[in-house]
């Protein structure tokens, strides 16, 4: 084709913070849920929490964090034209998703575990507050692990696009909006972690 | 084909230092809430969540960088948000 590909970096970036803001809604309705639910249940919503291992949130979070700061470095890489630098960079964000849903993975098994998910023994004869308590938890922090495999899927597929060639310092449209949707995962589990684990 | 002026690179070390600021910052979130602060730690820890959500954004999301359209964007969804909450608890708690 004689003719230049035409690209709109700056409506694709939009596009992406248009859809992010939507999923700060949907989200913020999962939290405002959540808060009401708090003003009405504050004894049970506080054995729930306890419920919680503090650890593994903290770990979490720390993983979460890095794999952030993975995810910006690479899009530096990009800009400076460094392809090996970004496959290395989302590898080791990609990386750090598995080992979040790993670490949920087991702390989702210990409740189980211990009679804890939606329509168990305990929560059905249990008081309504913890019931409502780890509905919650279940449904946000469920829908956030289905960000992140989203998220941790979305970023292989850029890297292999990068590998390619097809991604690079002209056009990079695909990773900083992987990278934009990346650092979205990792706001909302800013607020989950304490909401959650700590402030019961 | 427009040509758009160059991006804004920030650097490695940069994001490193965020990233040291985020760790700090959540030791001290799980500090605070260790406390015995009453109320207060809700208050706490949604001030420290919101501290670290803004490094995010700023740094991490470059939007320290754009232009006036998408913080303006950023703002109108956080107003939203405020709202949204804000008039339900006026509904939940004068009930």
């Amino acid at each position: 084709m004689s003719q230049a590909q035409h690209r709109d970096h700056a409506g694709a970036k939009l596009g992406m913070w248009l859809f992010l803001f939507t999923e700060l809604i949907l989200f913020g309705g999962l939290f405002l849920l959540y808060a009401v639910y708090l003003a009405r249940y504050p004894h049970e919503f506080s054995v729930g929490g306890r419920e919680l291992n503090v650890l593994f949130g903290t770990v979490n979070t720390m993983v979460l964090l890095t794999s952030s700061m993975f995810a910006a470095m690479a899009v530096t890489a990009v800009q400076r034209g460094q392809r090996h630098n970004v496959v290395r960079l989302l590898g080791m964000t990609v990386f750090c998703a598995l080992v979040f849903l790993g670490i949920k993975y087991f702390e989702w098994s210990a409740k189980i575990g211990h009679d804890i998910y939606p329509g168990s023994q305990r929560l059905t004869t249990g008081p309504p507050g913890e019931s409502v308590f780890f509905s919650l938890y279940y449904l946000t922090t469920g829908l956030h692990g289905l960000h992140v495999l989203i998220g941790g899927a979305v970023l292989t597929f850029v890297a292999i696009k990068v590998q390619k060639g097809k991604v690079n310092a002209g056009n990079y449209a695909w990773l900083e909006n992987g990278a934009l949707y990346w650092h979205l995962v990792d706001l909302i589990w800013i607020f989950i972690f304490p909401l959650y684990y700590l402030i019961l | 084909m427009t040509h758009e002026q160059d991006p804004h690179i920030i650097s490695y070390g940069k994001l490193a230092a965020v990233w040291l600021t985020l760790l700090a910052l959540t030791g001290l979130t799980v500090w605070v809430s260790r406390l015995d602060l009453g109320v207060n730690r809700v208050w706490g820890a949604l001030a420290i969540a919101s501290a670290k959500s803004g490094l995010v954004i700023a740094f991490f999301m470059h939007m320290k960088y754009e232009g006036r359209l998408l913080r303006w964007l950023l703002f109108v969804a956080l107003l939203t948000l405020a709202i949204f909450i804000g008039f339900t608890f006026f509904d939940v708690l004068y009930r």
